[in-house]
């Protein structure tokens, strides 16, 4: 890629020392930022650096304290979002700000001054769909946002901001959501985009990408600017990390080696909808054992927080699931958590924790009903504070006293707190969902160290996440999902980042043989047999008539009959996918197919 | 946080314990202020009527028992809605669940359910007051089974259910119990009225005419259990966990649906109580207008105590004053006009206890 | 009986619901609850009489009535967007307010009589058998206004600009907000045009279908079962029509059922005990409940649900969005 002259060419955005404070936080101190037209630059920094309050400042949602911004090298004000768009400015988010309802064309008119009044949808309609073509987007403007995929909505986001003629992008780490094929392609789209004389800002934690996306680099560490329009070139990733953390970054984990021991769950042909009534996991099947970490690799939204749900009797569900010898489907959460299983959820806020209840009253949350907390029908509160106490100390969770409120603490001690209640009761098993995501790197090492500490003392745990890395560092195996079906296991001994990633997309399964999914292979379930699994996924192109093994089906030491376990039925034909999908999937292999034999080559 | 202008609010992060006794006592000095400069607009002279209200609620100690009388079904409605709030469910039925309860109290007289000439009145008025506490809880048992099974929202369920409570008491004053063609059913035999204060007036002459009756001890032993029930107990804190984040509780393994059912129950129980009280203890018969919206004002009631046991019975009393006050003052809304701007203004007020407000011109406006 | 006259006044008194749930339809779709419909219906309803009554002008009186409801709906607006505040409570003391505002400002004109809404018959329709008298024969003219209010209220939602922008206020605000929609502006606008829907179905009452002043008898719940119609209607205005009507209709049917001696054949024993009116009055408030249950299974089925963000307070993330 060749780079703009800069000397002859008038800066897209200029921010000049743009300070920005919240209450007790400066998020930006004197920060610059500048952007050339036909320019990726990227903006790398942890969590709460101030990257997406920087790009607020300059989306025009938060008005900066004291410094200058010039658009094209005229110095602007924004009061609100619609100055900047006016400006050419327009922000894909991390979190997409998109009417589920509505449909696409619908989305990308919503704060726009013309139509007037009345909606010719089917004229827009047109114009979306001429545009979406120009840089090569393909998508229905007549679907409904909740229709379409992840990567979809993304690209309507993107649409959204390109009908409004900006020229300046800025992406809010655009790529967590996507899977490594997927990401490729948007980062394509950037490039194409870019070629066509856009400036792009895109806002990333993740070393390798930026490296392979920008042309400049500017990293922020705490409100600061640490580096500021520096040439990639000039960083490798060690520098760039100390630039990003303060300090180097070792990631100090102590993995031992150990075999996984008897079996503690065991999925049997789950099923299940998701919230709107479409089915969400589709015939699942999973074992997992005692001190093994079982990694859940998949795009989000692929039935991850289903598959979650479903074991912790959230959600209600077709099919068995066995923990520790005892069907736990369908169960209230009461009977799993009595069975010994702890969960960790996605949502530490909304979900994991009572943000205006006491530390102590959080902490108690899974046993108020057991000795010393439990007095007859009383609640010990002596009892309840100083266990609170105790674990406040061990896990090191940083709050003025036990009576805090939940929401008055930081991400990485909420989620220190909810470890600490759900790890300190020594569980037979742990379901942890993005145990990590949101949190410092310091808190990501102790909370990832605190699971393999879990994993040594003999405890069964279901990573899900969708940070490759940490699946990678942590698991013994990886199961990936895609559309609802778990459609490979992995070893650890076999991990490989191009596999996983055709997994996620769905390419690698497609033309799998039906029998090699469920045909029952009465082996003693050694992890090392999932090579053949393996095997199997990588010559299926060459023959799919090749299919030997199976799903591992570990002997049934547990105390079930075996009747009831039934010889697998044919799995039912997955349902018709909506038309929009199957287009999806045909772009998909398209795309992915050549690149799939590329990486073969290699 | 950013609102547009000209306020900008700022979360606070620690709330001094008094703040909130002062914004609810300035909520409701600032409310009769407010009902003052309406009533002046209607031409009544809002000193007078004050003073007036002062005068026939806290002016002499028959007035004060007349106060307590009232106050006594608002502290069992009251702390029934206090608990029910704490869990987020709104049972705003509690007007329907007193209905129900003095039905189901004056059934053991009317049907009658025991010999009342022979049963001690221990034992009658113990079996009143079970029956009136079932009769609420089961008739709040219809809106928290909808709400807990089907989601259905129960301010509505409630509401409709105050107004069937009611004609089906219509059915009974005016038919099958009807006096004589009266709209009342006859009354009661002393053996089935709660004691009163007036009662004693031989041993203690000062008591005579007043009007003061045991109820008001169930009001207070009711308020202890609740404070019990929510401080201290285990479902206490089953309740605060699902009010505060209904996930997080389902996540923790609480049974949301028995406990939305059974805290629906225990509300309406505490209304049908009261509902017992007023037919035994006040009017000593089942008549039409046995509620001058108590069921609503409870809500007030609760929600101005902070939901806190203990200040509902403050509360309760200072709204008792209201309703003795407002009996014989014209026009007649203004005592739920008082009630209505009071409530306003404590909702209001809880901005301050959340957020530090400053004022800035929009110019000025600056990302918080 | 004269199935005619229930289908008729059923359409008659079904246009109080109507305009009143129609209202709270746009309230709730911009993301906002007003539970206090029945207090603002009261307050246009004493003011719509009030009004009518002291000027002889009916017209008048309407848009007293409209201004009266639009204007306590901003206490709602204020203390939910700005301040907030829980938006199921501040609805309930809206609804307390309104009903003392409107019985200290209605003291005294119990028992009077003013001007009402002229009545019309629309040529030509009115000579259809059946749906001619039924439909456009001799009502006030509120009811024809509750005619076109449905296909206006429904295109403006679903096709129009303005539309667009409730719809994403109510669903997504973030969303909204980040493309420049006003939410607060839009959230105080749509609560006070259901404000001013609310004092207009009371007024219609006061000054149109049951005239006069009766105190907090004149609206008597009617309020919340508006309310409760647009949790059936699935927020749509059409079902809410439906709804209406059909409310209406089975009010005047069982008030009907009282009449004849004779009933379907056998002797009727709303003539013989008049005291099981009562249960024939409970009617209109079980089947709101019933169909309330109805309602909300049909729209879990359908996957409808209520506008995303109904009930939420927006505001802008401490940091980021």
């Amino acid at each position: 890629m060749t780079l703009p002259e800069e000397t002859i060419t008038v800066p897209a955005v200029e921010m000049q020392d743009i300070v920005l404070r919240f209450p007790g936080v400066l998020a930006n101190d004197h920060v610059n930022f500048t952007i050339y037209p036909g320019e990726i630059h990227a903006l790398l920094g942890e969590n709460g650096a101030g990257k997406s309050t920087l790009m607020n400042v300059l989306t025009g949602l938060y008005k900066p304290q004291s410094g200058e911004i010039r658009i094209h090298g005229k110095k602007v004000s924004f009061n609100s979002p619609r100055d900047a768009i006016a400006h050419g400015i327009g922000m894909v988010h991390q979190h997409f700000m998109l009417v589920e309802n509505q449909t696409v064309t619908e989305n990308v008119l919503i704060g726009l001054d013309t139509p007037r009044f009345t909606l010719n949808l089917k004229k827009y309609d047109q114009e979306i769909s001429n545009l979406a073509e120009q840089f090569g987007i393909h998508i229905d403007p007549t679907a409904k946002i909740w229709q379409l995929s992840v990567g979809e909505q993304q690209r309507v986001e993107i649409l959204k901001i390109l009908y409004r003629g900006a020229t300046i992008l800025i992406m809010d780490e655009p790529t967590a959501v996507l899977a490594p094929q997927e990401a490729d392609e948007l980062i394509e789209t950037l490039k194409e985009m870019a070629a066509q004389g856009k400036s792009i800002a895109f806002i990333s934690h993740k070393l390798t990408e930026v490296q392979h996306v920008a042309d400049k680099l500017t990293v922020l560490r705490r409100g600061r600017a640490t580096a500021e329009r520096m040439d990639l070139k000039d960083y490798t990733r060690e520098s760039l990390a100390s630039l990003m953390v303060g300090r180097e970054v070792i990631f100090n984990l102590h993995k031992c080696e150990q075999t996984a021991g008897r079996e503690v769950l065991r999925l049997e042909d789950v099923s299940a909808l998701n919230n709107k009534n479409l089915p969400a996991l589709r015939n699942v099947d999973l074992a997992l054992h005692e001190g093994e970490i079982l990694g859940i690799a998949g795009v989000a939204g692929n039935g991850q927080s289903e598959l979650v749900e479903v074991i912790t009797g959230l959600r209600p569900c077709a099919g068995r699931i066995w923990l520790e010898g005892k069907d736990i489907a369908n169960k209230p959460p009461s009977f799993s958590i009595r069975q010994g299983l702890a969960h960790i959820p996605e949502d530490r806020i909304g979900v994991g924790s009572a943000p205006n209840l006491s530390l102590t009253s959080n902490i108690i949350m899974k046993r108020y009903d057991q000795q010393p907390v439990s007095q007859k029908w009383q609640l010990n509160y002596v009892a309840a504070d100083s266990l609170a106490d105790g674990l406040k100390t061990e896990y090191d969770i940083q709050a003025p006293n036990v009576h805090t409120h939940a929401r008055k603490l930081s991400g990485g001690n909420l989620q220190k707190l909810i470890l600490a209640r759900e790890l300190s009761s020594a569980p037979r098993m742990v379901v942890a969902m993005q145990p990590t995501r949101g949190l410092d790197v310091g808190a990501i090492e102790s909370v990832q160290q605190l699971l393999l500490n879990q994993r040594e003392q003999g405890c069964a745990i279901l990573l899900v996440s969708e940070d490759l890395d940490e699946l990678l560092s942590l698991s013994d195996r990886i199961a990936v999902m895609y559309e609802g079906q778990v459609v490979g296991v992995i070893c650890s001994q076999d991990f490989d980042l191009t596999q996983i990633g055709l997994m996620m997309t769905g390419t690698l399964t497609q033309d799998l043989p039906e029998n090699a999914r469920v045909e029952e292979t009465p082996t003693e379930g050694t992890p090392s047999s999932f090579d053949e699994v393996l095997d199997n996924l990588r010559n299926y192109e060459e023959s799919a008539q090749a299919a030997q093994p199976g799903e591992i089906e570990p002997s049934s030491e547990s105390a079930e009959p075996l009747e009831e376990s039934p010889q697998p039925e044919p799995p039912t034909p997955p349902e018709e996918p909506p038309l929009n999908l199957t287009e999806k999937e045909r772009v998909l292999r398209k795309v992915l197919g050549e690149k799939y034999k590329q990486g073969d080559e290699e | 946080m950013r609102i547009p202008y000209p306020v900008l609010l700022k979360r606070t992060e620690d709330t001094p314990k008094w703040l909130p006794v002062v914004t609810s006592v300035g909520a409701v000095l600032l409310a009769f202020i407010i009902s003052g400069i309406v009533l002046a607009a209607t031409g009544a002279n809002p000193f007078k009527v004050y003073s007036y209200l002062y005068k026939a609620s806290f002016g002499s100690w028959g007035a004060f028992s007349d106060v307590i009388v009232k106050a006594t079904p608002l502290l069992l409605i009251g702390l029934g809605c206090s608990l029910a709030f704490r869990m987020r469910l709104w049972n705003i039925g509690a007007e329907g669940q007193f209905f129900v309860g003095a039905f189901m109290a004056s059934a053991v007289v009317m049907v009658p359910l025991v010999n009342l000439d022979t049963t001690p009145r221990w034992a009658i008025i113990s079996l009143m007051a079970v029956l009136g506490m079932l009769g609420g809880a089961l008739f709040a048992f219809v809106p928290g089974i909808l709400k807990a099974k089907l989601n259905i929202n129960e301010i509505i369920t409630t509401l409709m259910l105050n107004y069937v409570a009611v004609l089906w008491n219509n059915y009974w004053i005016f038919g099958k119990w009807s006096e004589s063609g009266f709209q009342m059913t006859k009354t009661f035999p002393k053996s089935a009225w709660l004691p009163r204060l007036a009662d004693y007036a031989k041993q203690v002459p000062a008591f005579s005419g007043m009007t003061l009756h045991v109820g008001i001890l169930f009001g207070l032993f009711a308020a202890v259990i609740v404070y019990l029930i929510i401080y201290r107990s285990k479902w206490g804190y089953k309740i605060t966990l699902i009010g505060d984040n209904r996930r997080a509780a389902r996540y923790a393994g609480i049974n949301i649906t028995t406990n939305t059912i059974l805290v629906f129950m225990v509300s309406g129980a505490l209304a049908g109580l009261a509902g017992m009280t007023e037919v035994s203890g006040v009017v000593h018969r089942l008549q039409e207008r046995i509620s001058t919206s108590y069921g609503f004002s409870g809500v007030i009631v609760a929600w101005l105590a902070k939901l806190h046991p203990f200040a509902v019975i403050v509360v309760s009393i200072l709204f008792g004053a209201l309703l003795v006050a407002s009996r014989e003052i014209q026009p007649s809304g203004i005592s739920f006009l008082i009630q209505g701007i009071t409530l306003f203004l404590v909702i209001s007020s809880d901005v301050l206890l959340k957020y530090e407000i400053k004022w800035v011109r929009p110019a000025q406006e600056t990302a918080q | 009986m004269n199935w005619i006259e229930i289908f008729r006044s059923g359409i008659s008194t079904g246009t109080v619901l109507l305009i009143a749930s129609i209202g709270e339809i746009l309230t709730e779709r911009a993301g906002i609850q007003n539970l206090g419909v029945e207090g603002m219906m009261l307050v246009g309803a004493m003011a719509g009489f009030k009004v009518a009554f002291t000027t002889g002008n009916v017209w008048l009186g309407l848009l007293a009535a409209i201004a009266a409801g639009g204007l306590l709906s901003l206490a709602h607006a204020l203390v939910t967007i700005h301040f907030q505040a829980d938006q199921t409570v501040s609805g309930l003391s809206l609804t307390f307010l309104g009903t003392g505002l409107a019985l200290v400002l209605g003291d005294g004109l119990t028992g009077q009589t003013g001007p009402v809404i002229p009545r019309a018959s629309i040529p030509l329709l009115s000579q259809i058998p059946y749906l001619g008298p039924v439909a456009f024969a001799d009502h006030n003219l509120l009811v024809y206004f509750g005619y076109l209010l449905v296909p206006v209220v429904t295109y403006f939602i679903n096709k129009t600009r303005p539309g667009l922008h409730l719809r994403a206020v109510g669903e997504n605000p973030a969303a909204a907000d980040t493309l420049g929609v006003n939410i607060y502006r839009t959230r105080y606008l749509y609560t006070f045009i259901g404000g001013c829907f609310a004092g207009l179905a009371g007024a219609a009452i006061s000054v149109a279908i049951a005239p006069g002043w009766y105190s907090n008898l004149t609206v008597n719940g009617q309020g919340w079962i508006a309310v409760a119609l647009v949790i059936f209607a699935h927020w749509n205005p059409w079902r809410a029509a439906m709804g209406g009507y059909l409310f209406g209709i089975l009010r005047r049917f069982t008030l009907d059922l009282q009449g004849p001696r004779i009933l379907f054949g056998l002797a009727n024993p709303f003539f013989y005990n008049t005291n099981l009116v009562f249960f024939l009055q409970m009617t209109p408030y079980i089947l709101t409940v019933i169909a309330l249950i109805w309602g909300s299974s049909a729209a879990r089925k359908k996957r409808i649900g209520a506008p995303a963000a109904l009930g939420t307070p927006y505001q802008r993330g401490e940091r980021g969005l």
